[in-house]
C-alpha cells in the first residue's frame, strides 16, 4: 500500500492510494461545491449540474457517456450534498486510461439546451420521489429550520419551481465560479499505475483553467425549536432530531462519532435498547453530519403515531440522563471493538478507500490512512466522550416531526 | 483470480460450503435455516419472522442483552431475517473471531430459551416491521404484484398482518421452531480469510449432536393473473409489472438474464435509455430477474407523476414487447463486460461472497464458481439469446399500480379495467 500525491500547476490534487494486490481500482472527481454555495434564485443547481455531467461534452453525446461506461464495465454514479459534487467510478485496473479520460473529459460538459430540458423533467421526478417517501422532506425542513439563514440550511434538490427556473446559461455561470481545478481534487484507489494517471490527468485537465471560488465557512448560529408537519396519508410517524456538533476540521469529532456509536448505533445502542428492543419504535439512530465550519448531530426515530408523544419524552429523559450520568468504560469498549471491525470491513472496498481519501480532502483533512484513523478512535478516553457530551447537547435541539398526528409538543 | 470453493456435508444433513479469501482481513457468514415463511400456517402469517426475533432474545446461557453484547464485544456486524423458504442469521467482522461468532449463533439455533417476558416486545418488533411497509409505497406495488404473480403461499411477505401477529402464542413459536429449525437442509456458508479443515471440525463439534427432523412439504397456491390498482393519494404513480422467467437453476437461466442485462443492465440498457434518457419521464425504473426455487420472474418497477404515468407505462411495456425481436451484438458486449466485471468486484466482499455462495447452494446443490460463470458467459451468444427470446417473448403482464388514478393497458385486446 502506497499513498501519492500530486498537484498539477493549475492546483487539480491527485491522490491516491495504490494497492498492486488490489482486483479493481476506484476513481472519482472530488469538487468542493453543493448547496450552501448557492443562492435561492438557483436552488438545486449543483445537483441538476451533476445530472448534466453525465449528458455530454463537446467531444461526445450524453448517449455515448452511457454506453463508454458500460462498455468499461463500470460501476459508476454521482452525488451531491451541501458542500460536495462527486463523480466516481470503479472499473477493472486494465480500463485505468480509458475511465480518467471520459471522467475528465464530461468534467467540462456542454449542457445542451434539448438535454437541459429532457434532465429537468429528470430531476422534477426525483423530487417528487422522495415527495412520496418518508419522511417527506422532513429532512430539508430540518436543515432549513436548524441552520436558519445560514448557507448550510439550503436544499441539495431544490424545489419544482426552482429547478423549472433553471437555464443552461444560469447553470453555466454556476459552474464557472465553482469548477476551478483548485476546487477540485481526483481521488483514486485500488490497483493504480499513478506515474501513468498523474500524466493522463496532465493531459487532460491541464488546460482547465484556475480561479479562486469563495465559500463562507463561518459558523451556524444554530437554531432550537419544535415544528410539525402534518401528513395525514403516512401510516408511521417521524422525528427528526438535531443538536450542535463539531465541524469537519475538529479533533473532537473522533470522540463524537464515539459517542453517536454508544448512543445510536443501529445494534446495541442506548437507543437501540430504549426504543428498538422493546419494539416502541421501527427505527432509531444517531449520527454526526460534520460541514466546514459547523456541524450537527441528528436523531431520527420512526414509530407509530399513537406512540410518538410518549417517545419524544423518553427521548429527552434519555438524553438528560446522558448528560447527568455520563456513560460507562463498558459501552465505550463495545463501541470502540464495533468501530475497529467496521473500520476493517470498510477498509477492503475499493471504493470505500476512494470515498474516504476525496472526503479528507473536501474537509481539508491531511490525509490519514486506516492504520491511523483506527489508532485514533482506539485512544479514545471516557474523558473525551464526556467532554464530547458537555459540548454537544443534545437536549438542545430543533425537533421535527412528519406524520398523522397533529397534536404533538415538545417534552417537558 | 484463483478461486477454491470447499464443502462438507455432516451425518446431520448440515452443509458447510466455504471459500477462502486469504487476500482479505475480515470473514464472514450466512446461515439459512430452512424456516422461510412459506411454512407459516394461513392464520400464523408472520410467525417464521417472529419466530427469528425470539430466538435472538435469549439463548444458550445468553439473556437478550448478553446475547448482543457478546456478538458486539466480537465485532460481529450482524444481521437476520425470514424470507420465502428460510431464515437467514449473518454476520461480517475480523477474521479471528469467526469461529468464536459461530459458536454464539449454535446457540441461537440450537438451544433458544423463548423467555416468556421477552415475548410482547418481540411482537411489537414484528408490528414495526408491518407499519414499516406500508410507507414505502414502491415495495408496497411489488409486494402485491408478487403475491399475485406467484399466488398466496410463493408471494406472500413474511411480515405477515397485525391480526395474524397479535394472534400468535408463545406455544405456536414454540411448536414452529420445533418443527423448522432443523440441521437437514440447513446451510452455513463462510467466506473469507479462513482455514476450511479447522472450520469443518469446529462446526461439527458445535452442531453435531443435533437430530435431523422430518422435511414439512407446502403445496403452492394458484396465481392471480391481471391488473390491479392500489388507489393512493401519492405525488407519484407506482408501476410494478411481472412476466414469467426462468428459475436460477435453470438450463435457461443466463439466456434470460443475458436478456434482461440488455433491457435493465447499466446505464445504456433499454429501458434507461427509453424511460428515463430520452423521455425524461422518471428518475427510477428497471427489471430484474427474481427466482424461486422452482419458477422465475421478470420483476421491472417505475415511479412516475401521475400524469405521465401512463405514457411511462405504455414505454416500458413496448420496451418488453420488442425484446422479442432480438438483442444485438454491441448490447451482448457491453453485458459481459458487465457481468464479469460485477463478479471480480464481488470478490472484494466477504459478506457478499458468503451471501451468494450460501444462495448457490440452496438453488442448485453446488456453487458456481467464477471460472463457471465465465464461461457460462463466454457462451452466450446474440443468436441464443435472440433464439430463446423468440421463444418465449416476454408477454402475460401482471400489472400492480399504486397511486391517485388507474392506467389504461390492452392485453391480447382485452382493456385492462376489464381484466
Amino acid at each position: 500500500m502506497e499513498y501519492r500525491q500530486h498537484r498539477l500547476k493549475n492546483g487539480l490534487n491527485i491522490l491516491a492510494e495504490c494497492n498492486p494486490q488490489a482486483y479493481t481500482s476506484a476513481f472519482g472527481f472530488f469538487v468542493r461545491t453543493g448547496a450552501r454555495d448557492e443562492t435561492s434564485e438557483i436552488s438545486g443547481v449543483s445537483h441538476f449540474l451533476e445530472h448534466m455531467v453525465f449528458k455530454g461534452t463537446p467531444n461526445r453525446s450524453a448517449a455515448q457517456v452511457n454506453l463508454e461506461l458500460d462498455e468499461m464495465g463500470s460501476s459508476s454514479n454521482a452525488r451531491t450534498g451541501e458542500e460536495s459534487t462527486i463523480y466516481h467510478a470503479a472499473v477493472l485496473p486494465e480500463f485505468q486510461g480509458q475511465v480518467v479520460e471520459l471522467l475528465s473529459d464530461i468534467m467540462r460538459p456542454s449542457l445542451r439546451v434539448d438535454d437541459f430540458e429532457t434532465e429537468k423533467q429528470v430531476i422534477i421526478e426525483e423530487i417528487k420521489m422522495y415527495d412520496d417517501q418518508p419522511p417527506y422532506g422532513g429532512y430539508e425542513r430540518m436543515m432549513s429550520e436548524f441552520f436558519g439563514k445560514h448557507p448550510l440550511g439550503q436544499s441539495v434538490l431544490g424545489t419544482v419551481e426552482s429547478v423549472s427556473g433553471l437555464t443552461p446559461e444560469s447553470m453555466m455561470s454556476y459552474f464557472e465560479e465553482r469548477y476551478s481545478p483548485s476546487n477540485i481534487c481526483f481521488a483514486g484507489a485500488g490497483k493504480i499505475d499513478f506515474d501513468k494517471l498523474v500524466e493522463d490527468l496532465e493531459k487532460h485537465c491541464g488546460e482547465w483553467t484556475p480561479f479562486s471560488p469563495k465559500r463562507s465557512t463561518q459558523t451556524a448560529d444554530y437554531q432550537s425549536g419544535f415544528v410539525s408537519m402534518h401528513k395525514p396519508n403516512s401510516h408511521q410517524q417521524y422525528i427528526l432530531q438535531m443538536a450542535a456538533g463539531p465541524a469537519s476540521s475538529q479533533e473532537i469529532r473522533f470522540a463524537t462519532a464515539v459517542l453517536c456509536s454508544i448512543i445510536g448505533d443501529d445494534s446495541g445502542s442506548r437507543l437501540y435498547w430504549e426504543f428498538l428492543d422493546s419494539g416502541l419504535a421501527e427505527s432509531a439512530g444517531m449520527g454526526g453530519y460534520d460541514y466546514q465550519g459547523s456541524g450537527a448531530i441528528m436523531t431520527f426515530i420512526c414509530c407509530s403515531p399513537d406512540q410518538a408523544q410518549e417517545n419524544l419524552s423518553r427521548l429527552a429523559k434519555l438524553q438528560q440522563s446522558i448528560r447527568k450520568d455520563g456513560i460507562t468504560q463498558k459501552e465505550l469498549n463495545l463501541a470502540k471493538r464495533k468501530i475497529a471491525s467496521h473500520i476493517v470491513l470498510a477498509s477492503e472496498r475499493t471504493n470505500s478507500r476512494m470515498f474516504s481519501i476525496g472526503s479528507q480532502w473536501l474537509s481539508e483533512e491531511s490525509f490519514k490512512t486506516v492504520a491511523e484513523i483506527a489508532a485514533i478512535y482506539e485512544s479514545i478516553t471516557l474523558d473525551q466522550i464526556h467532554e464530547a457530551i458537555e459540548s454537544y447537547p443534545l437536549d438542545q435541539n430543533m425537533t421535527v416531526t412528519v406524520g398523522p398526528c397533529e397534536n404533538l409538543v415538545a417534552p417537558d | 483470480m484463483e478461486q477454491q470453493i470447499f464443502h462438507h456435508t455432516y451425518a446431520n444433513g448440515i452443509t458447510l460450503v466455504a471459500q477462502p479469501m486469504p487476500w482479505l482481513e475480515s470473514a464472514a457468514f450466512s446461515i439459512a435455516v430452512p424456516a422461510g415463511c412459506r411454512y407459516d400456517a394461513t392464520s400464523q402469517r408472520g410467525i417464521a419472522n417472529f419466530v427469528c426475533e425470539m430466538v435472538q432474545r435469549g439463548c444458550g446461557d445468553l439473556n437478550s442483552r448478553e446475547y448482543i453484547e457478546t456478538l458486539e464485544s466480537l465485532g460481529v456486524d450482524y444481521s437476520s431475517s425470514a424470507s420465502l423458504y428460510n431464515t437467514n442469521f449473518g454476520g461480517a467482522m475480523q477474521a479471528a473471531q469467526l469461529h468464536d461468532a459461530l459458536r454464539v449463533y449454535a446457540d441461537v439455533l440450537q438451544r433458544p430459551t423463548f423467555p416468556e417476558e421477552q415475548l410482547e416486545d418481540g411482537r411489537l418488533v414484528c408490528f414495526q416491521e408491518i407499519a414499516a411497509l406500508r410507507d414505502d409505497l414502491a415495495q408496497r406495488a411489488l409486494q402485491r404484484l408478487r403475491l399475485n404473480f406467484y399466488g398466496a403461499i410463493d408471494g406472500r411477505n413474511c411480515e405477515g398482518t397485525l391480526e395474524t401477529v397479535q394472534s400468535i402464542t408463545l406455544d405456536e413459536i414454540k411448536d414452529f421452531y420445533d418443527r423448522h429449525y432443523r440441521p437437514n437442509g440447513l446451510i452455513i456458508a463462510c467466506a473469507g480469510k479462513l482455514d476450511f479443515d479447522s472450520l469443518q471440525a469446529h462446526v461439527g463439534e458445535l452442531f453435531q449432536d443435533w437430530q435431523p427432523k422430518p422435511e414439512p412439504v407446502v403445496a403452492s397456491e394458484p396465481s392471480r393473473h391481471g391488473i390491479e390498482h392500489i388507489e393512493h393519494e401519492s405525488e407519484q404513480t407506482h408501476i410494478a409489472i411481472a412476466y414469467p422467467g426462468v428459475p436460477y437453476s435453470h438450463e435457461n437461466y443466463y439466456l434470460n438474464r443475458g436478456a434482461i442485462g440488455v433491457l435493465s443492465g447499466g446505464m445504456s440498457s433499454r429501458l434507461f435509455t427509453e424511460v428515463r434518457e430520452k423521455r425524461g419521464l422518471c428518475y427510477t425504473v428497471f427489471a430484474s430477474c427474481h427466482t424461486l426455487k422452482d419458477k422465475g420472474a421478470v420483476l421491472c418497477y417505475s415511479g412516475t407523476t401521475n400524469e405521465r404515468a401512463q405514457e411511462t407505462l405504455d414505454v416500458i411495456i413496448e420496451e418488453l414487447q420488442k425484446m422479442a425481436l432480438g438483442i444485438k451484438e454491441d448490447e451482448l458486449r457491453r453485458l459481459k463486460v458487465q457481468v464479469k466485471s460485477g463478479m471480480i468486484m464481488q470478490q472484494e466482499s466477504c459478506r457478499g461472497r458468503a451471501g451468494s455462495i450460501a444462495g448457490d447452494w440452496f438453488h442448485l446443490g453446488r456453487v458456481r464458481t467464477l471460472d463457471e460463470v465465465n464461461e457460462k458467459i463466454n457462451e452466450l451468444t446474440v443468436e441464443s439469446i435472440n433464439e430463446y427470446l423468440a421463444a418465449n417473448p416476454p408477454k402475460s403482464f401482471d400489472i400492480v399500480t399504486l397511486g391517485p388514478q388507474p392506467l389504461e393497458y390492452e392485453a391480447n385486446g382485452i382493456s385492462a379495467t376489464q381484466a
